[in-house]
């Protein structure tokens, strides 16, 4: 049976970049959900690190200079190379 | 001397920022983020606020609006530009002043009235105190935490880099106390606190905040 609702994204190669802080640098939003998890009953968690993802659609296909293109975008606007470290990486449609 | 105040879509303290400059004894100029022109200024401030709603990070995507290709050019030319609190994430994500600021280290909003030390006298923004000098102005912020590698932070102290340091209590996290510092040129300035709500006793607190808009007119005639 098709999925019942595919929609045209779906269909269509992502660039997905990921943006965390540094190891070294503080995160107080991960620490306050980390905080949050044991008052909801859930344990064994020891450190909650909080990031951003971008979900990138392109023309065409995804070519190196692409990918090229998506690592000058992560590092000028989509990061802040001072206090985070991304990663680049293509997502297929399933 | 003309001073440009520019105003972001979500900048919050532009007005207070353009009555300092005036009562600091100059003319104001408003300068809007999608300027081509700086219109002719002596001197540029970027006030306080939430300039585009601080998606992505604080001031990552001001840096890229219009007016601060001129502004960052004109930096690069040795005008005095001053940076306050959203002006100040504005001026490190232009990498006018390197480092960053990030989330208060205790998570909350600081509202309250800070001590600082004045450390570095020389900079166009700061010529009218006293090195040393001991004021409390207004610091509210949420991700004023200043943060950089060691190196970094080395370097601004042995440079005398570090304009403000606050004393008294640390509000937000950063590190080694920085409230504000200057670039290599010492011309651009970025602070965390609010100078601009300490410039009349009626409101604020007090008038310590002053000296950094009248500051521009002592050196001109220094």
């Amino acid at each position: 049976m098709p999925p019942v609702c595919l929609s045209y994204t779906d269909s269509v190669p992502r660039v997905v970049v990921d943006v965390m802080p540094k190891p070294e640098i503080l995160d107080p939003q991960g620490k306050a959900v980390h905080g949050a998890l044991p008052r909801l009953g859930f344990s064994g968690v020891t450190d909650v690190r909080q990031g951003k993802r971008f979900e990138l659609e392109v023309e065409g296909e995804v070519t190196d200079e692409v990918l090229e293109q998506v690592r000058q975008m992560a590092e000028t606007l989509l990061s802040n190379p001072v206090i985070e470290n991304f990663t680049v990486r293509v997502e297929q449609p399933v | 001397m003309k001073v440009g105040v520019v105003t972001f879509p979500g900048s919050l303290d532009e007005v207070d920022a353009q009555r300092a400059v005036a009562l600091g004894g100059h003319d104001v100029v408003p300068l809007w983020h999608g300027d081509h022109s700086l219109q002719g200024v002596d001197a540029v401030v970027l006030p306080g606020g939430f300039s585009y709603g601080d998606y992505l990070r604080c001031g990552a995507i001001s840096r890229f609006s219009p007016v601060m290709t001129e502004v960052v050019e004109a930096a690069g030319k040795g005008m005095p530009v001053l940076g306050i609190c959203n002006g100040f994430q504005i001026l490190c994500e232009s990498h006018l002043l390197p480092g960053a600021l990030i989330r208060n280290d205790h998570r909350k909003f600081v509202c309250r009235d800070q001590r600082l030390r004045i450390e570095n006298n020389r900079t166009p923004w700061t010529s009218s105190y006293d090195e040393g000098a001991e004021i409390t102005i207004v610091l509210k912020n949420g991700e004023g935490g200043f943060v950089a590698d060691a190196e970094t932070l080395d370097r601004l102290e042995g440079e005398g880099r570090v304009v403000a340091r606050y004393l008294d209590v640390n509000p937000n996290g950063s590190l080694r106390d920085i409230a504000g510092i200057t670039n290599e040129a010492g011309n651009v300035v970025g602070l965390m606190p609010h100078p601009e709500h300490a410039v009349e006793s009626l409101t604020g607190a007090g008038t310590d905040g002053i000296g950094f808009f009248t500051s521009l007119v002592e050196r001109t005639f220094a």
